[in-house]
């Protein structure tokens, strides 16, 4: 069987079972639809929360990633795992015992206020749509090269398997695939890993192989690669080249931004109690830590095989991998002196580099690169469709459940019967789905960019008003509406200022204090905190029945879910 | 859990033994941050570049790039786990918590 056939063979694999769980799981409640009636097991959660958080970015882009960037890539290690110690020691204990559906509601209720609801809604929504965009970008590139597929066909493929199982299913049915689609993803991750451990470094753990030696050259893995990196120009890899601060404020932006992600935070609702959220948090942190702690891993292999199998060889003898991913324009070849050799060098060097490799084939490519056997490169593919899909499923299903239970029933239809309420979230998930396709088949030219928008709204707007409103029983609404719009209106300024209205001025000359428009959401979030702490002392207090809720959702123990209690 | 009745919050007896249970969580949760923050922000970030020039002890993981790149993960697992257990052991001193069953 070639690569093809065996792609083929373990997609539909695996798509079949995604739609045989699909099936057995159906919805019957919106209670099923929005939050799995609230009775996942904690390590069910866990599962289902690592492949909801590991997207088509985790599994396909980051490796890549860290491996152009070095130390510098750290921020995405530090900041999409850290934001997981804040998720469980400061919001999902308290949100599952208040137990609503969505965080508009949370917002809407603490701060006694249909604008605060609305003003979540609206944040909720762009935060998802930004995102589903990039994983129908990552869909579309794993059917374009694998399985020779024009990609809006590929995209249609994936459209139709989630929209068969959130339609259906809602949470209920996400949640029991993206149990299926973690055990796909990460054996599909540490397959080609722990092949590539051994081939490099001859350690079968590739988070030990990487402390390891280098068989070829007997020389320590690191020195090895500051050498290779220092004789071609490159900045040592062990070193970044960003300032200490602007690390420091993107590893920031992305921790509280990843904290306060609606379609992770909506994951801590589905358990029973309370503290079957805590060790959920830490189940899921456990499961993604396997590919995170791989990743810097394949990073220091593919890089180095890279290195090893282009770097000054003939442009006609090139290994099959090249002209294949050639073909997608990902990987160009410019032949600026005319020697017919690839020249793969960096900005120190002091002939001029020839080679253009996108970032996002690195993981995609690597076991073609390193000549592991056909079936590792299908299950490669499976794996990278599986992290798109379980995220973009539980992207689908914050927006949908915006639309029909924070504006519909919430704001504009509140004697909706539970059964009209259900009918209108499987529509809005459904047209949902469709606008992601759109988006998936015409990608703006932008989606890296917009990605730091996500983690910084996220940062700026819903984190420090969560927080402050379970920490801080004094917080008013007039102090969360206006914190909020603060928060979002600063950061959504300043990333359009340098990303669409002047990308010429953007680098760091030009930034505030050298800040970069990635990190700018932690200022962001500093400025909503202060405004809604300051704004919250000189406005009448909370109304006491929300002080007697805040006290409530402070204890494990309690009637329920304090949100039905009727205060 | 439906059938529970509404818990008291105006007995003076349960409101003083929630506030003494909430100031010790807010310890717990303070001091396990402190941690979080030292090994990311300080370790991994502002002391990468001095750390580096060791490396830990029996690899060849340059310290720095370690804690960034695979250490700080392991330590933010661990945090997890030991607050869960903090937790649930502070829940039944106070008995605020939820019981075996649901």
């Amino acid at each position: 069987m070639n690569v093809q056939a065996w792609t083929f063979l373990l997609v539909s694999a695996s798509f079949a079972l995604y739609i045989g769980i699909a099936i057995w799981s159906r919805a019957s409640t919106t209670k099923e639809f929005y939050v799995a009636g609230a009775g996942v097991s904690p390590l069910a959660n866990g599962m289902a929360t690592a492949a909801d958080w590991m997207s088509a970015a985790s599994f396909i882009s980051m490796a890549g990633l860290i491996s152009f960037m070095g130390y510098d890539g750290s921020v995405y290690l530090l900041g999409w795992t850290g934001g997981y110690v804040l998720l469980a020691l400061l919001l999902a204990p308290y949100l599952r015992k208040y137990g609503a559906f969505t965080v508009p509601d949370f917002v809407g209720d603490r701060y006694y206020s249909q604008v605060a609801r609305i003003v979540a809604v609206v944040c909720a929504i762009f935060v998802s749509f930004t995102y589903v965009a990039g994983q129908m970008r990552g869909v579309g590139i794993v059917f374009g090269r694998f399985l020779e597929v024009d990609v809006n066909t590929g995209v249609i493929i994936g459209m139709a398997i989630v929209f068969f199982y959130a339609v259906l299913g809602g949470m209920k049915g996400i949640t029991y695939t993206q149990v299926a689609q973690y055990c796909v993803l990460i054996f599909a991750y540490m397959v080609p890993a722990i092949f590539l451990s051994i081939m490099i470094t001859g350690n079968p753990v590739p988070q030990l192989g990487l402390g390891g030696v280098d068989q070829a050259s007997g020389m320590a893995l690191f020195e090895r690669l500051n050498g290779l990196h220092l004789e071609l120009g490159f900045a040592p890899y062990t070193s970044g080249t960003k300032s200490t601060l602007d690390v420091f404020f993107i590893t920031a932006a992305l921790m509280v931004g990843t904290a306060g992600l609606p379609h992770v935070i909506i994951r801590f609702y589905t358990v029973p109690r309370v503290r079957d959220a805590r060790i959920s948090v830490g189940w899921a942190l456990l499961f993604i830590s396997l590919l995170y702690t791989t990743a810097p891993a394949v990073a220091v292999f593919a890089r180095t095989n890279l290195i090893n199998s282009v770097q000054d060889v003939p442009y006609s003898e090139v290994p099959e991998w090249f002209t294949n991913w050639e073909e997608t324009g990902l990987v160009s070849f410019d032949d600026l002196n005319g020697d017919g050799r690839i020249q793969f060098v960096g900005p120190d060097a002091p002939v001029a580099n020839e080679l253009t490799v996108d970032r996002d084939i690195m993981v995609l490519a690597n076991p073609e690169i390193a000549g592991l056997p056909d079936w590792v490169v299908g299950l490669v593919a499976a794996g990278g469709l599986a992290a798109a899909l379980s995220t973009a499923a539980g992207l689908l299903l914050v927006i949908s459940s915006a639309v029909s239970h924070d504006l519909l029933k919430r704001s504009l239809h509140p004697e909706i019967s539970d059964k009209d309420e259900l009918l209108a979230a499987r529509v809005a998930a459904g047209l949902a789905v469709l606008v992601a396709g759109y988006f998936g088949m015409n990608p703006p030219g932008f989606v890296a960019q917009v990605v730091a928008f996500a983690f910084g709204l996220a940062a700026s707007s819903f984190f420090p008003v969560i927080i402050l409103g379970i920490f801080s029983k004094r917080t008013t609404r007039e102090g969360a509406i206006l914190g909020m719009v603060t928060g979002i209106t600063f950061t959504a300024a300043y990333i359009i200022y340098f990303k669409f209205v002047r990308p010429d001025l953007d680098s760091a000359a030009n930034w505030w204090f050298g800040i970069s428009p990635e990190g700018i959401g932690t200022v962001g979030m500093l400025l909503n905190f202060g405004i809604t702490w300051t704004v919250s002392r000189f406005t009448p207090p909370p109304p006491p029945q929300i002080q007697v809720l805040v006290d409530l959702i402070r204890v494990p123990r309690g009637a329920g879910d304090a949100h039905e209690l009727n205060l | 859990m439906q059938n529970e009745p509404t818990p008291s919050v105006t007995d003076p007896a349960t409101v003083a033994r929630h506030a003494e249970y909430w100031r010790r969580n807010i310890r717990v949760v303070g001091a396990l941050l402190v941690v979080w923050f030292a090994v990311s922000f300080g370790l991994s970030i502002l002391l990468a570049e001095t750390l580096n020039a060791f490396t830990l002890p029996g690899t060849n993981y340059p310290l720095g790039f370690w804690f960034a790149q695979q250490g700080s993960i392991y330590v933010f697992v661990i945090l997890i786990f030991v607050y869960v257990r903090l937790m649930n052991r502070l829940d039944r001193e106070f008995d605020v918590d939820e019981g075996s069953a649901s």
